[in-house]
């Protein structure tokens, strides 16, 4: 039997991003907060000091810093025909673990979505018409618009310090920044990191074929910053090891970095780590949250009761919570009917790598997020007619480290081992360079999110299935972008161009991103979506969903972090402001 | 002040133990409550523990003298440097197999285990460790029975990679085991070993990243991300250092 808590106003599952910034705003606003995080309580000095953080082995390879498949993973099938096995290793995505979750070991890539993508659908249907789209794509507006989340992005890029060139303040072009994205209200925080010699090449090139280059924005600080919860962080030292690690620079944003030293100042917030939330209580109506069931470490069950429960964890693992607690009617990929699972999207990436003639481009001096970039075929930048699919990505030169285990190109045809492949691999390793599209995944009838029927977890909870597959839009959109690539790379002049288009089937050996979206949508209908447009159950009115990647309806061509972030700003405005005065549901 | 309400878990034992929760049931561990500010005590950072020279601790000695010859052709020396063997790769991969990687550590190992699609990842039930010794048996079987009795230490260069190749493309087939997937296993260990850190037992005196010009652990290049073109002037250095930091007795 669980053993019962006193009750708290607020219980947060899960202290990364979303957790630690409604953390934050709701201990301010005054109610009594606490944060259940199932890993381990991790911070900059103890966890990846620079005396020990810059080890390949350690966290890139071994993935220290990551969840582990024994105590939570999910099964995965390509499609309905196959039975789903489950993944012993994470390989093609990597969940996080413990406080900070995928903030601590992100790249800092931080992009807004395109005005457009946020009426995705209509948009799309109104310039090429309905029968443009496939019919089993269940691609679906968000049930807001870029002007309501704008102040948003703000809001967290200033949290994290991010460094950019504007390319559109409120209307009026920028020169030097994204002349496509949607109008922003004020400069990046930071100016542009400084650039590498292959990125500055990459940009040459890229002008010279007729593009605009920009710098992408990058939450890793390209001088010292302040943030407005008082915190300080550092100017990045371009060390290489970002993605995959801890930034122990106070560099890199991160909840870490930009959050926590702040909220446990609250004497209002309290924080409990190695323990895992289990499941979310429902009184006898089923309409109302009454807390959090949880095992800690030493396997013991306590209840924490809460007058509001937040779902602040992984993306996946938001659904799979939502699905064990019966939050929610599940979606069933044979019929189409429900919607907790429904609409499950990647990222579709693709590389063109290139290896130069006489150049040194030092590729360990690199942060995870600076590089040049060409946002020219992205969402609806660019005219679809006739080419046969929708969506779109950036592209551009962004490699994030040289780090030798994982990163050595070698020429094509060199064997994998021996006299020769040492040869290769000296020769090649300082002139050579990663190009890299990275674009949507729309959704699809087919590719969703339900529990397993063999597979359990070590509490004996079914794991959750994922079936998932590309399909010919992506696949197609992958080719066109990597051929627009290779043409900018051509200028380049390079000895030797690999061109490698995301080709099918999606395999989990090989990684890609850790961009796992949809599941518990956000929408405008409860018949197509889990929450309303305040991240709020339709069906429980006390549960929140505040923002985890697990809300986009489908995904676009960035990466989604802003949005994550900016999400959570929202949906904590929306509960103080609204929810706070009048509990029930937000209309 | 901060407090912490229960004594605090070593991490590294948790992170590094097969069945951690069981392990954290014994009661030596709770969870941890945060409140009132960052938490703060000394020693509990997890720096990584370096690999002491001595005996093999898990290869017997006739599979070490396999493994050593075979990291040698895998990355065989030449005028850029060492090779595998004494860049210590079989070092590395000794430890690595006697410790968490051997034993699949963290990864999820419930039954049952089924023959999937190639893009459903690694199914079988078997850890590196285990994969090794099937894989390193059925050689030592293979290259007995093929070239008269003798082992594959004994054999010359070109025959070794020979068996290498062979396994590589499958066509020399083990009894029991799959020789293309045990390659790739012992070549991506040998890589490792190679180029991560020497604090792990390979990549000795830096070897694999001089090969490259990889600098290494440091983590400061601001002064010259902009120096583009220009070989970057510095040695590299190890989470340990370098030798000759190290002050003589």
């Amino acid at each position: 039997m669980a053993r019962k808590l006193p009750p708290k106003d607020v219980v947060i599952i899960g202290l990364g991003w979303t957790g630690s910034i409604l953390g934050y705003e709701l201990a301010k606003a005054g109610l009594d907060v606490v944060a259940i995080e199932r890993g381990p309580w991790r911070d900059t000095a103890t966890d990846f000091p620079p005396a020990y953080a810059q080890d390949e082995l350690r966290y890139a390879v071994r993935l220290d810093l990551f969840l582990r498949p024994d105590q939570e993973t999910l099964t995965f099938r390509n499609n309905m025909s196959q039975t789903a096995l489950p993944i012993r290793n994470f390989v093609s995505f990597l969940p996080g673990n413990g406080v900070g979750g995928a903030g601590v070991h992100w790249n800092g890539q931080t992009w807004r979505f395109l005005p457009t993508d946020f009426r995705v659908r209509s948009h799309l249907e109104e310039r090429y018409g309905k029968e443009a789209l496939p019919s089993d794509m269940t691609i679906q507006d968000w049930p807001l618009a870029y002007d309501e989340i704008e102040p948003y992005y703000d809001r967290f890029e200033k949290l994290c310090g991010t460094s950019g060139k504007a390319g559109n303040i409120r209307g009026v072009k920028q020169p030097g920044g994204n002349p496509f994205e949607g109008w922003r209200s004020s400069e990046y925080p930071t100016p542009p990191l400084k650039q590498g010699l292959g990125a500055t090449l990459f940009a040459e090139a890229a002008r010279k074929t007729g593009h605009l280059p920009f710098p992408q924005p990058a939450s890793n600080c390209s001088e010292a910053y302040t943030n407005p919860l008082g915190l300080k962080l550092g100017q990045c030292t371009y060390c290489g090891f970002c993605e995959r690690f801890g930034c122990g620079n106070y560099s890199k944003a991160s909840p870490q970095t930009c959050v926590l030293p702040a909220l446990l100042r609250f004497p209002n917030f309290s924080a409990q780590t190695e323990s895992e939330v289990t499941k979310i209580n429902l009184d006898s109506t089923g309409k109302r949250a009454t807390g959090v069931t949880y095992v800690d470490a030493s396997g013991e069950e306590w209840e924490q009761p809460a007058n509001i429960v937040l779902v602040c964890a992984y993306a996946l693992f938001n659904v799979r919570l939502m699905l064990l607690s019966g939050i929610g009617k599940p979606y069933n990929g044979e019929t189409g009917q429900g919607v907790v699972g429904r609409n499950y999207a990647y990222q579709t990436t693709s590389s063109v790598g290139v290896i130069l003639k006489d150049k040194i481009l030092n590729p360990f001096i690199a942060t995870g997020a600076h590089g040049m970039i060409v946002d020219d075929f992205n969402g609806d930048n660019f005219d679809h007619a006739g080419l046969g699919f929708v969506g779109g990505g950036y592209m551009g030169m962004g490699q994030t480290n040289g780090r030798p285990i994982t990163t050595r190109p070698v020429p094509s045809g060199t064997p994998k081992w021996g006299a020769q492949w040492k040869k290769a691999t000296a020769e090649t390793y300082n002139r050579a360079m990663g190009l890299s599209t990275h674009a949507s995944s729309y959704s699809y009838k087919d590719c969703f999110l339900d529990l397993d029927p063999s597979y359990k977890d070590r509490l004996g909870r079914p794991l959750m299935r994922m079936t998932f597959d590309f399909h010919e839009n992506e696949l197609k959109m992958s080719a066109f972008l990597t051929e627009r690539l290779a043409e900018i790379a051509k200028a380049l002049d390079p000895v030797e161009m690999t061109p490698s288009p995301r080709k099918g089937p999606y395999t989990l050996n090989l990684y890609q991103t850790t961009h796992n979206t949809g599941g518990t949508v956000m929408g405008a209908d409860p018949a197509n979506s889990v929450l309303n447009r305040y991240c709020q159950s339709w069906d429980v009115h006390n549960v929140f969903v505040p923002g985890g990647a697990s809300v986009f309806p489908q995904n676009h061509g960035y990466n989604p972090t802003d949005t994550v972030g900016a999400l959570a700003y929202w949906t904590a405005d929306a509960i103080k402001d609204r929810y706070l005065r009048n509990p029930g549901p937000l209309g | 002040m901060a407090h912490i309400t229960s004594p605090a878990l070593s991490r590294r034992l948790l992170l590094t133990s097969a069945t951690a929760f069981v392990l954290v049931g014994t009661a030596v561990a709770r969870a941890r409550t945060l409140a009132g500010g960052l938490p703060w005590e000394p020693g509990t950072a997890t720096p990584p523990t370096p690999v002491r020279p001595g005996p093999w601790m898990f290869f017997t000695s006739d599979e070490a003298a396999l493994i050593e010859a075979a990291v040698d052709r895998l990355i065989p020396a030449d005028e850029r440097g060492p090779g595998g063997k004494d860049a210590g790769c079989a070092v590395f991969i000794d430890r690595q197999l006697a410790g968490p990687y051997g034993r699949a550590a963290g990864l999820y190992m419930k039954p049952p285990f089924m023959p999937g699609a190639a893009t459903q990842g690694y199914q079988m039930p078997d850890a590196p460790a285990a994969r090794y010794r099937a894989g390193l048996k059925a050689l030592v079987e293979y290259v007995k029975a093929t070239f008269s009795g003798k082992s594959f230490s004994e054999l010359v260069p070109a025959d070794q990679d020979k068996v290498l190749a062979g396994l590589e493309t499958g066509s020399i087939t083990l009894k029991d085991v799959k020789g293309a997937e045990f390659l790739v296993l012992l070549l991506q260990n040998t890589q490792e070993g190679f180029f991560a850190d020497p604090i792990y037992g390979g990549n000795r005196d830096m070897s694999g990243w001089k090969l490259v010009g990889f600098p290494g652990a440091r983590y400061d290049y601001r002064d010259w991300v902009d120096r583009h073109n220009e070989v970057y002037p510095l040695p590299p250095v190890s989470i340990m250092g370098r030798a000759e930091w190290t002050v003589k007795e």
